[in-house]
């Protein structure tokens, strides 16, 4: 029982090895960075320094707020279109589902850098290239979402839509007032994901954006890197901790959640 | 000596005692039912007999052998599962194989393809495929060897766990509520065919259930548990007429046995609501008088009931009433022929005979009693 | 009367609820997945007024360059180590971490922080820690007296070094799915197995846990792999395809091809090959594997 702990801190301690030398790299003045010392805690602590060169030559919190509002923006559509398609795809009769729920599993197959050229073109002609409009669009339809609410009421027991509209309501109000609050498992599961995934990508917005107005985290720490560190270490790697920051602190609040809902999400995918 | 034998197990989980210092022996070819309600630690006691759980403390034997430090597979015991637990990527065959290959074969022999091409291997696994279809012909599992659990029925799932417990020939059998899956038709059928598997094998075997009437029909012993105590260990014959608490004889039998009020005097002689029944005993205030509903008839005399409503069983009728006296709720099996005479509200006598009364204490042990029969009402 | 009404009500709410989700469907996926199938036999570049189709030729030119084989060549190496390591590593520390309640939530956790972690920042955790000169894991082999490797900026070790942070990354991740893959069998297997004479912890992993987990693990390496060859962002950040070729992957070629030469016609016969793979990986997982894992 024990070797079994000794063997999972050590391999734990190796997973946080570019973790904590990330940190402490942040904590040290270059000059202690380059002597190359094993020691992970710090002679002299530069914090100062290296955060504050970071938050002083780069607009930390713009990328951040960037963050939020593409994330944010991607799920809220996401979840608009895909929650009464999926209610509608698995619990309604009408012309053409299956074409629909076809159209849905087509989808699946096709990763997002298939369709990201046209994209790019299309973007760029309508001028929309450098917004968060051309950040949030082509994500905004999900069709994993679509299959996971699908899935999700499926489940659903049809008795309590017949009682539903046994009390008079219509499909409007069903899903508004029946299905609705018992998408929650489902949407926070999906929300997850789809913000991990989101805030972490890179392809799509270093095709899209060109400057620092509508840059991401991602594209800040490249932005950083290329114009500001060169090899000022600690300032990168305080750079670095300052955008990984808040996913992590969101993970460790709520870790259950997050590896239930990837566990699920991933499982379905 | 052989058979199963367990002195003193007690185990707790947390600060929850499952069992109580609990002794059983289960003889060579013998047939004991452990009943008790869902949650009285019956199954607990199978697994650590089984080696799955370790008791706190206690000793068990099998087959003459000390196997409480063991692991399961030394323990010589074959145990059928509640749900069966067959391993759903191996086909019928494959399944029964199991504790014979675990066995018989090493690792390496057990290997797909290459481990039939070892010495000795091919000659061991040929001796295992006869020894898997003689023990799956009699179960009528020959036709479905080469299917998957997934592809059989209930039933059938149920005889393939049966057979890969009796394939291997151990010194016990262990048997979790192995029926509670089945629907009622099959799992009258079926309890005679385990009868039938145990006959043959000769086997010491415990059976575990929550059913009491399965425990009578097929045990030669029933053990009754509850609260992880064991409360009784006899014959069915003797656990229904002559239990040994109160708590025995109201989990045994159904409909559920009768209870009554009753007192003995500084004579001895016993009354139910001033009511003399017939029988003497050490005089006790609080006393409770127990009859089984068919060793109530219609008669002149006897205690006094108020009929509330009848059930009609086909070959007989239940009359549920209300002692008169003290409202206590009393079922009598009667006769299909007594519906006329019995109305709903009216006020009718039950009468029985002495001998078939059981008398028990406040503390709900049993009372000695015996019929007076200068006294006998009815 | 009302039968009626009611099935033409829910016909009308049915249509309309998939109409947003269609529309977006049809404008920002259907449509450009087919025009980047058009694009690929075209010689379209970005601005250029006029586009000419040109048959094959954009696959001819693959074949005959040099560059793209390196390209095709270094990503199935990637694939190919990060696969089978983190499928294995995913799978020793999900048996590890559910072998005993003790720290497991704490161990899963530590386990999976790699998978949230923005991968543009770690992977400029990891060019650190690599750093020939000044890096800590340079550093401590040569307190070991070891040799020290360039990692990143020698054609020799970049793909392993990328391929080891890519297994780093993606552990957790497949750990958390054999996770939920071992907790769906039923622990009476375990306890029938015991009996029926698997003595060791090895004998019952082959006996159950292994078979058991077989739609799991199929699961697994197919998304795997997929995830793999989508291997982009530590590329960008760390090698930009260098040193000499020596990382250059698939998705970090079409994008070079698309958003920096601008040809897009070329970029998008690239993507098509990307997407045949993964619909190669699918079609082998749904087709072929799934019927040998599934027992029903």
């Amino acid at each position: 029982m024990t070797a079994r702990i000794a063997v999972l801190a050590l391999l734990g301690a190796l997973v946080l090895m570019p973790y904590l030398w990330m940190v402490a790299a942040s904590l040290k003045p270059v000059s202690e960075i380059f002597r190359a010392s094993l020691s992970l805690w710090p002679e002299h602590f530069a914090a100062a320094e290296n955060y504050g060169k970071v938050l002083a030559r780069v607009p930390v919190l713009h990328y951040l707020w960037n963050g939020v509002v593409v994330c944010g923006g991607i799920l809220v559509f996401q979840l608009l279109f895909a929650v009464p398609a999926g209610y509608a795809l698995a619990k309604l009769r009408f012309p053409g589902r299956g074409l629909a729920f076809g159209a849905v599993m087509l989808g699946l197959l096709v990763p997002p850098h298939v369709p990201a050229l046209p994209l790019y073109v299309a973007a760029s002609g309508l001028g929309l290239l450098d917004s968060y409009t051309a950040l949030i669009a082509p994500f905004t339809i999900s069709v994993f979402a679509i299959f996971l609410f699908r899935q999700f009421f499926g489940a659903l027991p049809d008795d309590l839509l017949h009682a539903a509209r046994l009390d008079g309501m219509g499909e409007w109000s069903i899903v508004w007032r029946v299905v609705l609050p018992n998408a929650w498992p489902a949407a926070t599961a999906f929300a997850i994901f789809s913000v991990v995934s989101h805030w972490n990508d890179l392809f799509w917005p270093l095709i899209v954006v060109q400057g620092h107005a509508h840059a991401t985290p991602a594209l800040g720490v490249l932005y950083f890197r290329s114009e500001e560190a060169g090899d000022d270490f600690g300032a990168m790697m305080a750079a670095a901790v300052l955008m990984t920051l808040p996913l992590v602190l969101a993970f460790l609040l709520a870790q259950r959640r997050f590896v239930e809902g990837i566990a699920t999400t991933g499982l379905k995918g | 000596m052989a058979g199963i034998t367990i002195t003193g197990i007690g185990k707790r989980f947390g600060a929850t005692v499952v069992l109580r210092d609990v002794s059983l022996t289960v003889e060579p070819g013998e047939f004991v039912a452990l009943v008790g309600p869902s949650g009285c630690g019956k199954t607990t006691l199978m697994r650590i007999i089984a080696g799955i759980e370790t008791a706190d403390s206690g000793d068990i034997t099998i087959g003459g052998r000390a196997v409480t430090r063991l692991p399961p597979a030394e323990r010589d015991v074959a145990m059928v599962f509640q749900s069966y637990a067959l391993y759903p990527h191996l086909t019928v065959r494959e399944n029964i194989a199991v504790p014979l290959a675990m066995r018989r074969l090493s690792a390496v022999q057990r290997l797909p393809v290459l481990g039939g091409l070892l010495p000795g291997a091919r000659a061991r696994r040929r001796a295992i495929a006869s020894e898997v279809e003689r023990a799956a012909a009699p179960l009528g599992l020959a036709p479905l060897l080469d299917r998957r659990p997934m592809e059989l029925s209930g039933g059938q799932r149920q005889r393939v766990a049966l057979a890969r417990a009796i394939v291997r020939r151990p010194a016990a059998f262990l048997m979790d509520e192995p029926l509670s899956n089945l629907d009622a038709a099959l799992r009258v059928q079926t309890r005679r065919e385990i009868v039938e598997i145990h006959r043959a094998a000769g086997v010491a075997t415990l059976y575990v259930t929550h059913d009491q009437a399965e425990a009578l029909t097929m045990a030669d012993k029933v053990a009754v548990m509850m609260d992880g105590a064991l409360l009784q260990i006899s014959s069915p014959e003797a656990i229904y007429a002559d239990p040994a608490s109160l708590q025995v004889a109201t989990f045994i039998g159904s409909p559920r046995i009768n209870m009554l009020a009753a007192t003995a005097d500084a004579e001895g002689r016993v009354d139910v609501a001033g009511l003399p029944v017939g029988l003497r005993a050490q005089a006790h205030s609080a006393l409770t008088l127990a009859l089984r509903p068919e060793a109530l008839r219609l008669a002149q005399e006897g205690l006094p009931v108020i009929a509330e409503h009848l059930e009609f069983l086909g070959d007989g009728l239940l009359l549920h009433a209300r002692h008169a006296p003290d409202g206590a709720a009393v079922i009598a099996r009667l006769e299909p022929e007594a519906r006329e005479k019995v109305q709903p509200g009216a006020a009718l006598r039950l009468g029985f005979a002495p001998e078939r009364a059981l008398l028990f204490g406040a503390d709900g042990k049993r009372v000695a009693a015996r019929a007076d029969a200068r006294l006998v009402t009815a | 009367m009302r039968q009626r009404s009611q099935l033409a009500g829910e016909a009308i709410a049915g249509a309309l609820m998939t109409l947003p989700a269609g529309i977006a469907y049809l404008l920002l996926l259907l449509l450009p997945t087919l025009a980047t199938v058009l694009l690929a036999f075209s010689d379209y570049e970005l601005g250029a007024p006029v586009l000419g189709w040109i048959g094959l030729d954009n696959f001819r030119e693959m074949l005959a360059d040099r560059g793209f084989g390196v390209s095709v060549r270094n990503t199935l190496i990637y694939v190919g180590l990060v696969t089978p390591a983190s499928i294995l590593g995913g799978l020793g520390l999900a048996l590890l971490v559910e072998a005993g309640a003790r720290g497991r939530a704490l161990f899963r956790a530590v386990f999976f922080l790699p998978v949230v972690s923005l991968t543009v920042a770690m992977a400029a955790a990891w060019q650190y820690l690599l750093h020939p000169t000044i890096g800590p894991v340079n550093a401590a082999l040569r307190a070991m007296g070891l040799g020290t490797p360039f990692w990143l900026s020698s054609s020799d070790t970049v793909l392993l070094s990328l391929a080891a942070i890519g297994t780093w990354e993606s552990i957790g991740f497949n750990m958390v799915l054999f996770m939920a893959g071992l907790t769906a069998i039923p622990r009476e297997l375990y306890a029938a197995a015991q009996v029926d004479g698997a003595r060791s912890a090895f004998d019952r992993f082959r006996l159950v846990t292994w078979p058991l987990l077989g739609p799991t693990t199929l699961f697994v390496l197919t998304i795997s792999m997929i995830r793999s060859l989508r291997v982009f962002d530590t590329v960008a950040v760390l090698t930009q395809g260098g040193p000499n070729k020596a990382s250059e992957v698939l998705l970090f070629t079409m994008y070079q091809q698309g958003f920096t030469y601008l040809r897009l016609g070329y970029s998008a016969a690239i993507t098509l090959v990307f997407l045949a793979v993964v619909l190669a990986l699918m079609w082998v997982q749904t087709r072929v594997l799934d019927r040998r894992v599934h027992y029903a």
